[in-house]
């Protein structure tokens, strides 16, 4: 229950961090807020040959509006975004999303970028960034490039990301003020893991609906945009058949796995049933006049 | 780069210093190295909270950290509550409201508790029970550390 030897690096710039990277070719894994890798360097799943810390590397830390959207720095902790008013303001459904990521002191350390390179599916952030069709930043020995959540998650903690490649920004459109947005877990404890999630987004004036995003954590080997499902919001509205109707098709969309936690048809059921829910809270959400979920201040 | 690192760091309002493995934990260095054996080691992988520390002033599990990179941090465990000799409100609450049988969790509970009132110093029921669902106890059934932290909300409210 104690890491395994490994060579520390703590750099001061990210060409210093991809450099790094390169001269490992592959054998050293990056340490953000550690609250996924150290947990497996603890029981010695992981035995990179050599650690590269980014925490020291200043500018990696920033929520910022550029462009219609929120960019975060790769370091970015959970916590700083629970509590930012523009999170909140700007992209709700992460203000949500982020209350069921592990407890506060996971979210003190735990990052906005590590989550996503981590690629764990039943994750929030991963979801919320394919419900979003956000889009993350790369950069390598040959400079930046950008990933959307399609190109980026592979498979089961798995990424596309090249092994000298850090993900150091991430950024999600901001969210409009007329949309409704919702975040429904489930989980045997406040906490664990979700054994499903459904990250959803809806914009419409009641009937009609004239976009929907809708994506699911815990449902199969990476984060699953529902498309098929937002195709019937968008064609039949958002009436009390179409939510169904879209619940369903969102449940025929996943291919879950069975585990300890739960079997697939339950994940299958539980996709249906969290689907139509957060579908019927964004609605209810956008014809609230405030945006909900007013973050406390961080005294 | 797997030889020895200083850590300079303060703890508790003391600064004190050493050298370790990068690979040592947060928690062996406090306990072994700093010989303040107040933070417990539980699970060892961030589930149990009983290593929960207060880290530049936000509590954080100090096994899924490395001692290398609490270097320059301000770090709070268990051992700076008291004043004076003198229990801590929110620790005199723990006792008065039998929050603690075997005492395991207690300092991961009472770290986890002091940020949970910072960040939210008038919490329902619920909210308590949702911010100290990050530490396990297996002892109390939670009833009496829940009511502890309600006694000491308003004493700390008093106390800012």
């Amino acid at each position: 229950m104690k890491p395994p030897r490994f060579d520390y690096h703590a750099p001061q710039s990210i060409d210093e961090a991809v450099e790094l990277l390169a001269r490992y070719g592959g054998d050293a894994k990056v340490l953000a807020g550690g609250q996924s890798l150290m947990p497996m360097l603890n029981f010695r799943l992981a035995r990179p040959a050599a650690l590269v810390d980014i925490n020291r590397i200043p500018g990696l830390a920033y929520v910022r509006e550029a462009d219609g959207a929120v960019a975060f720095g790769a370091m970015t902790r959970q916590r700083t975004i629970e509590f930012s008013p523009l999170v909140a303001h700007r992209l709700p459904l992460l203000h949500e999303a982020t209350r069921w990521v592990g407890h506060l002191p996971i979210r003190s350390r735990g990052t906005i970028g590590g989550s996503i390179a981590h690629a764990d599916p039943s994750a929030e952030y991963p979801a919320v960034l394919t419900a979003l069709d956000g889009e993350v930043v790369a950069q390598g020995p040959r400079g930046r490039r950008t990933l959307k959540p399609g190109e980026l998650f592979e498979t089961y903690l798995t990424t596309r990301l090249a092994p000298d490649e850090l993900l150091v920004e991430v950024r999600l459109p901001a969210t409009p003020a007329s949309a409704g947005t919702a975040f429904e877990e489930f989980a045997r404890r406040h906490g664990d893991f979700a054994i499903v999630g459904i990250a959803a987004m809806v914009v419409g004036d009641g009937a009609r609906c004239t976009a929907a995003r809708l994506a699911s954590a815990g449902t199969g080997s990476v984060p699953v945009r529902l498309r098929a499902a937002e195709e019937i919001l968008e064609r039949d509205g958002l009436g009390d058949a179409a939510v169904e109707a879209a619940a369903a098709r969102a449940a025929e969309l996943v291919d879950p796995d069975a585990d300890v936690h739960a079997s697939a048809e339950y994940r299958r059921h539980l996709t249906r049933v969290l689907t139509a829910r957060a579908i019927r809270k964004s609605v209810e959400r956008s014809r609230e006049p405030s945006r909900p979920g007013h973050p406390r201040s961080e005294p | 780069m797997t030889e020895p690192v200083p850590v300079r760091l303060a703890v508790n309002g003391t600064p004190r210093e050493g050298r370790c493995p990068p690979r040592k934990l947060l928690v062996d260095f406090l306990r072994e190295d700093l010989a303040l054996t107040g933070t417990h080691v539980g699970c060892e992988h961030g589930i149990c909270g009983a290593c929960t520390i207060l880290v530049d002033g936000e509590a954080a599990r100090s096994c899924l950290m490395l001692a290398a990179q609490a270097d320059g941090a301000e770090i709070t465990t268990v051992e700076g509550l008291m004043k004076d000799g003198a229990l801590h409100p929110l620790q005199e609450a723990f006792r008065q409201h039998h929050g603690l049988q075997c005492g395991f969790c207690t300092p991961g509970m009472l770290l986890t508790a002091l940020d949970l009132l910072r960040v939210n110093p008038d919490p329902s029921e619920a909210e308590v029970r949702e911010g100290l669902s990050a530490v396990l106890c297996r002892c109390t059934g939670y009833h009496g550390i829940v009511k502890a932290v309600q006694a000491a909300a308003p004493l700390l409210r008093g106390a800012r």
